[in-house]
């Protein structure tokens, strides 16, 4: 029997219409995720193969199942307080700037941008909630935004498997502020009230989200191409306030890719807007002589 | 290097801990048992206990406290590592002086951030 090679250009047309319509960069070598991820819809349209799906695809009539197929290419791995170390520190450097900041105002924004489904959001409304008597009278907004419906759908739920509850977050803070339901944990009330989720494609103009505090941007643009990470980027850089701030991934830099950022001296992966000709810039103004 | 006493009384799932645990940089023994890792514990205080819940002759929980009890027994963190996922279970270990829970199944990723949460990794 001769099977032709899993689709080697169906792959890489796949691939192509993820990266137009998001952003996001598949490396060749990963290229069989694309057959794996696509294989549930395969199998509920009754379609063979992936070339045969690239073919039903072409046909502008079928845009929703193009949309169902990237929503499935797309990497929404997540979980609480990724990288514990940056949590802290976003606590313990950031937030004091900014209660100081916004003393007259008592509000604060913060903005995930790719926040997947929830967990980098409600972690957030953690840290807040965990110092409660800190912000008593504050208005605190978390806004969560993804390009992919499904996990947008799933972040407003509140609701974690077994499996995804344990994944960064600690017991204490998992009876704290989960209930059980079945098998499931659910988010408590307080903390779906400080956040809210909606759909939005960081590489088109922004939704009206209004200017932000905080965002956090986080293992979403690793995998773009250069010239869209600078879209992305300058969407960014126009949402938030002059004296906010921007976490990035622990693994991730502005460093090579944008001008519009520079990093600060108090916590590594946390970035201010760039002032021209200054680098390592303190999150804390300088002194007014 | 810090020290993991992986206390289970299935040799699949202290395997798969050790496994995990050395690619954490654990120095890892084993117990089938909390009997077993009451003597051990007697001998050299280890930095971590990974412990199940059910187990023939002494119980995870039986153990804990028993542990928490001896001199120097206050040192090591201990994670219950089990099946029983019920609130009042959890609940019940954390008073019983227990510092983490892991609901098996369970991955690298859950494992390592349970470990450093406790502040061994
Ligand atoms: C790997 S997840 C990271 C989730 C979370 N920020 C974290 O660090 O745990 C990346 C998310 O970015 C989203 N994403 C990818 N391209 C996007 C785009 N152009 N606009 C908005 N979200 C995007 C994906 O759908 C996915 O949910
Ligand atoms: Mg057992």
């Amino acid at each position: 029997m001769i099977h032709s090679q899993p689709a080697a250009s169906a792959t890489r047309i796949l691939a192509g219409l993820l990266e137009a319509r998001t952003g996001q960069q598949i490396a060749p070598s990963r290229y069989w995720r694309i057959q794996t991820a696509l294989a549930p819809i395969l199998k509920t349209q009754g379609i063979p193969d992936l070339d045969a799906l690239v073919a039903v695809l072409s046909d502008p009539e079928n845009e929703k199942l193009l949309q169902e197929s990237l929503d499935a290419m797309l990497n929404n791995e997540s979980f609480f307080f990724r990288d514990t170390a940056m949590f802290a520190g976003l606590r313990a450097e950031a937030f004091p700037v900014l209660r100081e900041r916004r003393a007259q105002r008592k509000a604060l924004r913060v903005w995930c941008a790719g926040s997947s489904t929830g967990q980098e959001a409600y972690s957030v409304a953690m840290l807040f909630d965990s110092e409660r008597d800190k912000w008593l009278d504050w208005k605190i907004e978390i806004v969560g935004t993804d390009i992919s419906p499904s996990v947008i759908a799933r972040a407003k739920t509140g609701r974690y498997s077994q499996f995804e509850i344990q994944r960064g977050l600690s017991v204490d803070f998992m009876l704290r502020y989960f209930a059980q339901v079945g098998e499931d944990w659910v988010v408590d009330p307080r903390l779906q009230a400080m956040v809210h989720f909606q759909e939005d494609n960081l590489l088109k103009p922004r939704a009206d989200l209004g200017q932000f505090d905080i965002i956090l941007c986080r293992n979403v643009l690793m995998y773009f191409a250069p010239e869209t990470r600078h879209i992305a980027y300058s969407k960014l850089e126009r949402s938030l306030a002059n004296d906010g701030m921007l976490m990035l991934g622990a693994a991730e830099t502005v460093m090579g890719h944008t001008d519009l950022f520079s990093a600060t001296r108090e916590m590594r992966g946390l970035y201010c807007k760039a002032v021209a000709g200054r680098t390592g810039q303190s999150i804390i103004p300088p002194p007014l002589l | 290097m810090k020290t993991c006493l992986v206390v289970d009384d299935s040799k699949v799932i202290r395997k798969v801990a050790r496994h995990i645990l050395e690619t954490l940089d654990f120095n890892v023994s084993e117990a089938a048992d909390g009997s077993e890792a009451l003597d051990q514990c007697s001998r050299a205080m280890p930095d971590v206990v990974l412990l199940d819940w059910n187990m023939p002759v002494m119980s995870g929980m039986e153990f804990l406290c028993a542990l928490r009890t001896v001199e120097g027994g206050s040192k090591p963190k201990v994670v219950f590592c089990t099946t029983e996922n019920g609130r009042g279970h959890i609940q019940a270990a954390i008073e019983a002086g227990a510092d983490e829970y892991v609901m098996k199944p369970f991955d690298r990723e859950t494992l390592h951030s349970k470990l450093q949460i406790v502040g061994c990794a």
